[in-house]
């Protein structure tokens, strides 16, 4: 499925993510999925949430900046080379990826993966196609 | 070809004018100035139409004295007059030109005639032999050839005096390092900055003995006693200053002597004031003001009364050296908001202009430090929200892309760091744009 992800630009200094969570804490926000990319300068915010656009009108009205990007969310089995049977598919279909990350699905036994492609129904189709989901 | 010039182990290149009486420069300077005026009056229609607008008669400029009835020039004129409009003499007349740095807005470009060169250089030979210099001398020069004043200045100068002239031009330390030593370079010619760096750099390299400088010729940028120190141990040299700029010539316009005790103007050519930026009013020597020159002899490219911007103290003593010309003091700092950093002039007006073309807001900070001897340059930039991508990569390709458009437009590379939108201090009234952190004045 399209999965609407919400980004935000954290400067490298003390309490920045705190202040962004603290938001999302106290409006009742379902937090899912977090991941950051570190850089030396700025870590790259990612999250996945059960309101997104609500999330991000929080956030916004709180003075943090943000963004919604949407991205490739599939759900696979959560077993020994599931996700070896996923990377394939794309590569086989010759899609490349920015980023991705895994979190537990709250159904036992699976798991979820967010991909970051150029062109989402195209990846979803290979996966489909190569019988990667679940 | 012509005889070189025999003027070996004097204390000064042109004895009879930099130890003239004072009254005999003033002599000098009233006949250069009352004919130079009327011709660029008559000459340069830029000129003749600022002249009238400010309701000056010419025939009441009858003398040196007369001077301050007339209407200074700024760099905005040399803005509106781009590219000839100050131009005085017919273009094949004009052998070379020079440029500041900065590709739009406050580039400034000054033509020269033969005659032009030959007295710059003229002025830069006094500057190497007030060091002690002599045709025996191996002049490494380390300034940047080519449209800045610098390279070409003390080349010419090494030259006219008759020394060997290493025309290096700036950058590749290592291979500098390999020069200065194969050829046994005794005079270096560069930033401050820069010496410093090649200091540090020879002492790494464990060549600094083998080293012969004797002086060190550096200008271009502010520097302290504290950095003429460090210098002068670095590289076992004795550093002197060396002041121009490009409106008015290059370097040379003033120099330092044995002394190192303020800069003599070369009054022979040029005409020194110091005025009031505020008001304009002209100050009794002696005073702190803006220094304002007068071209008095030069041809091509003649500034009447030109706002130099830089804030400095004249002195008119006699100095032990023996030479009459006035002294300048370094300059304790600017009247405008322009900063020099690694030797090239920065408006943050430029930065602005590069930020809005960017599609960006002109939200921003310079922060300029110096880092020992090196000055550091971040220019903060706020990330608008509709153009940050979710990628590091993308990130990146953006802060290589504003960081190719300042070294365009400013020719140094800058260090941009974006921040949150918002997180750049909003100060009541005038934003503070710039912090420099250095220890210059």
């Amino acid at each position: 499925m399209i999965q609407k992800q919400i980004s935000a630009y954290l400067e490298n200094k003390p309490g920045q993510l705190l202040d962004y969570i603290q938001v999302l804490g106290e409006n009742n926000i379902d937090l899912q999925a977090l991941c950051i990319a570190d850089t030396e300068d700025y870590g790259l915010l990612r999250m996945i949430v059960d309101d997104p656009d609500k999330a991000v009108d929080l956030l916004k009205k709180a003075g943090h900046s943000c963004a919604i990007t949407e991205v490739l969310s599939v759900v696979i089995p959560d077993r020994p080379g599931a996700m070896r049977k996923a990377l394939a598919a794309l590569n086989e279909a010759q899609i490349s990826f920015d980023y991705c990350y895994a979190f537990f699905s709250k159904e036992e036994g699976k798991a979820n993966i967010v991909f970051r492609v150029p062109d989402n129904d195209e990846a979803l189709k290979a996966l489909e196609d190569a019988g990667a989901l679940e | 070809m012509k005889e070189k010039v025999v003027r070996k182990m004097k204390k000064y290149f042109q004895p009879e004018i930099e130890t003239m009486p004072r009254e005999q420069i003033k002599e000098i300077q009233n006949d250069l100035f009352v004919k130079q005026f009327r011709r660029v009056y008559e000459s340069v229609p830029y000129y003749k139409a600022k002249v009238d607008a400010a309701g000056v008669n010419p025939d009441e400029i009858q003398s040196i004295a007369d001077i301050s009835k007339l209407p200074f020039l700024t760099k905005d004129d040399l803005r509106e007059a781009y590219p000839d409009g100050l131009l005085a003499v017919p273009k094949k007349d004009v052998v070379r030109i020079h440029s500041t740095s900065g590709t739009t807005g406050k580039r400034v470009v000054a033509y020269y005639t033969q005659n032009d060169l030959d007295l710059w250089s003229d002025c830069t030979a006094r500057a190497i032999v007030a060091t002690g210099g002599s045709e025996d001398d191996v002049v490494q020069v380390c300034y940047g050839y080519g449209l800045f004043t610098g390279g070409a200045g003390l080349n010419d100068g090494a030259h006219k005096l008759g020394a060997l002239t290493v025309p290096m031009s700036s950058g590749n330390t290592d291979r500098q390092l390999q020069f200065m030593e194969d050829m046994q370079a005794t005079v270096l010619c560069c930033t401050p900055s820069y010496a410093s760096f090649l200091g540090e750099s020879a002492i790494e390299r464990g060549v600094r003995d083998r080293l012969k400088l004797r002086a060190g010729i550096f200008g271009a940028e502010a520097w302290t006693e504290e950095m003429r120190r460090d210098i002068e141990d670095k590289l076992q040299l004795k550093a002197y200053d060396i002041y121009g700029l490009t409106e008015i010539s290059g370097p040379g316009v003033a120099f330092e002597c044995e002394e190192q005790a303020g800069m003599h103007i070369n009054e022979d050519h040029f005409y020194i004031e110091t005025i009031d930026p505020d008001t304009g009013e002209v100050l009794p020597e002696g005073s702190k003001g803006e220094l304002v020159f007068t071209c008095l002899d030069k041809e091509a490219f003649p500034l009447i009364r030109y706002r130099t911007k830089d804030i400095c103290v004249l002195n008119p003593e006699e100095c032990s050296c023996g030479r009459t010309h006035i002294r300048m003091s370094k300059p304790m700092g600017r009247s405008d908001d322009m900063l020099i950093i690694k030797g090239v002039n920065v408006f943050p007006s430029q930065i602005e202009t590069v930020l809005l073309n960017e599609g960006l807001t002109p939200n921003y900070q310079i922060i300029v430090d110096r880092v020992g001897s090196s000055d550091t340059f971040d220019v903060l930039v706020e990330m608008p929200e509709d153009l940050f991508g979710d990628t590091v990569a993308a990130i990146s390709r953006r802060e290589k892309q504003i960081v190719s458009s300042l070294k365009s437009m400013l020719g140094i590379v800058a260090k941009v760091r974006l921040v949150e939108p918002k997180s750049i201090e909003r100060s009541e009234g005038k934003a503070v744009r710039v912090i420099d952190k250095r220890k210059l004045y």
